[in-house]
């Protein structure tokens, strides 16, 4: 059932513990999120899955061991890494580019998105003509289009104003229940994490334990009416991370 | 789609007005040198006139356009050696990062060389022909060129790299996706400074020991007690190199379209 598959992660960069010990599922279709304080080691988890850096511990994608051969995921780093010197359209062919697909394929294949992302008529653009907003879009263009077994997002809407990030969290959640992706977001914003995901495993800060696992409860497509209900799962995981249960004599603050 | 250029006599327009500053501040100094040379009883041999050393200038044409045409012919295949070098260079430095520790201090020891000292003995080692000059361009102009490239790999931002990873790329991917045109601005910073160092160096190659060049001509000069030659050539180096400085300010327009484009936003809202 469950596709990806973490038991007992840890990883230490020269003696400091990072990772203490990550034990995590996400299941075929479901928004995961991690939900941590900023400096928890979140994103070494990716560097993990990713293979950039290897760690100790259990990783089973599909209940096989993860290698560097098995490549599953598409990964959206923090902000958009757009290449400034591409037009939007080669910038989101870059993934199968990579893969080796040609280039008039993959420009085929990445086309009828445009639409879809709100990104029509942009397709020659250079990056920098456009929005924040926009960038992220053509940087999910880019990740989604490479059709692997599941998406990494690494706080993809951080680099944002609170305005746009909150457009595009709508929007993400939209596209989400078309698509039906298995996701992994990253991110330390409470709101955005109850708002898109199926379950939250929130973590402490370093060395990064999983604190709790929260199922949220709300019903999709997530909309303004449920906001009470919402503001109570924000509320408890608030809670857990402000005042964590003390643990091997770490300090918080 | 993406809004077009100014129109061509607005280019023009901002062009002169960009321009309009130098030309007087050089137009200024010409004419206080013209003055001073004309009504303070200097002589002639000792500093000439603007006027006299352009008179000079046009009378000799054919002996200076003869006498550059090597300095050019130097400056050019020298040039194109040392980017060569640097390039092939860069790249291993790139890819073996404990060269950089083995081979830069060799560089920045070239560096510190005295043109003056090297350049008679290049000349002796090698002759009066092409292969000296083009050596010495190639000297100063070499470590200008690595280190920009170098500086402009490093450059690179660290998330395209861990995407390009995450999406499988390998090391020589990633370096022609990625590296490579990341340091696409850095390598110009480069060419605009070693590019004014290389037609210097080709004089000086000159100086040292040439059948012909702009070098030799104003050895010559000076030993006939020509200093309005002197400055005829100088003034042909000068105008040689602000040609190469704006040949490579266009060459960067066309390189890197991305850097005017980007400057006028087009996407609206969110």
């Amino acid at each position: 059932m469950s596709r990806l598959e973490l038991r007992h992660v840890r990883k230490a960069f020269g003696g400091l513990d990072v990772l203490g010990d990550i034990s995590l599922s996400v299941g075929a279709g479901e928004f995961v999120s991690i939900l941590g304080p900023s400096g928890a080691g979140k994103s070494t988890l990716f560097q993990l899955l990713t293979g950039a850096e290897h760690g100790e511990g259990e990783m089973l994608f599909d209940g096989m061991p993860l290698d560097d051969h098995g490549r599953h995921f598409a990964f959206m780093p923090q902000r958009d890494a757009l290449m400034p010197w591409r037009r939007i359209l080669d910038n989101t062919t870059l993934g199968l580019e990579v893969q080796g697909v040609k280039r008039k394929a993959a420009r085929a294949r990445v086309a009828p998105l445009f639409a879809e992302f709100g990104l029509a008529g942009f397709e020659r653009h250079f990056p920098a003509q456009l929005s924040g907003g926009m960038r992220q879009r053509a940087a999910l263009l880019r990740t989604v289009v490479q059709e692997r077994d599941m998406l990494l997002l690494d706080e993809p809407f951080g680099a944002l104003d609170a305005l746009t990030r909150a457009a595009m969290q709508r929007w993400l959640e939209q596209m989400w229940r078309h698509h039906r992706w298995t996701a992994l977001l990253i991110t330390h914003d409470v709101r955005e994490a109850v708002f898109l995901s199926d379950r939250i495993y929130v973590l402490s800060a370093r060395p990064a334990r999983v604190l709790r696992e929260i199922r949220v409860p709300l019903p999709r497509p997530r909309d303004p009416s449920a906001a009470q209900q919402a503001g109570a799962v924000e509320a408890e995981i608030l809670d857990i991370l402000l005042n964590p249960q003390p643990s091997k004599g770490h300090d918080h603050d | 789609m993406v809004s077009s250029s100014p129109s061509r006599p607005r280019q023009f327009a901002g062009l002169f007005a960009k321009a309009a500053p130098a030309v007087m501040s050089v137009g200024l100094l010409l004419v206080a040198w013209e003055l001073y040379a004309n009504y303070s009883g200097i002589k002639p041999t000792i500093l000439p006139a603007p006027s006299r050393v352009f008179e000079q200038a046009m009378l000799n044409r054919e002996a200076l356009i003869d006498n550059a045409i090597p300095t050019i012919r130097a400056t050019l295949i020298g040039f194109a050696c040392s980017l060569g070098a640097a390039f092939a260079l860069s790249m291993l430095v790139d890819f073996f990062q404990p060269l950089r520790r083995a081979l830069f201090p060799v560089f920045i020891v070239s560096q510190t060389l005295p043109l003056v000292a090297i350049a008679p003995l290049v000349v002796l080692w090698f002759g009066f022909g092409l292969m000296p000059k083009v050596m010495l361009v190639a000297l100063v102009t070499f470590f200008p060129m690595l280190v920009a490239l170098v500086q402009g790999y490093e450059a690179t931002e660290v998330e395209i790299g861990q995407m390009l990873r995450a999406m499988g790329a390998g090391r020589w991917r990633i370096f022609m996706l990625a590296r490579l045109p990341s340091a696409l601005l850095y390598f110009f910073a480069g060419l605009r400074i070693s590019i004014t160092y290389a037609v210097v160096g080709a004089i000086f190659a000159e100086y040292a020991g040439a059948a012909k060049g702009l070098g030799i001509y104003m050895l010559n000069a000076k030993n006939n007690f020509r200093p309005d030659l002197v400055l005829a050539a100088v003034g042909v180096s000068a105008a040689l190199t602000l040609i190469l400085f704006g040949l490579t300010a266009l060459l960067q327009r066309l390189a890197m379209p991305w850097e005017r484009i980007g400057r006028q936003p087009a996407g609206q809202g969110r």
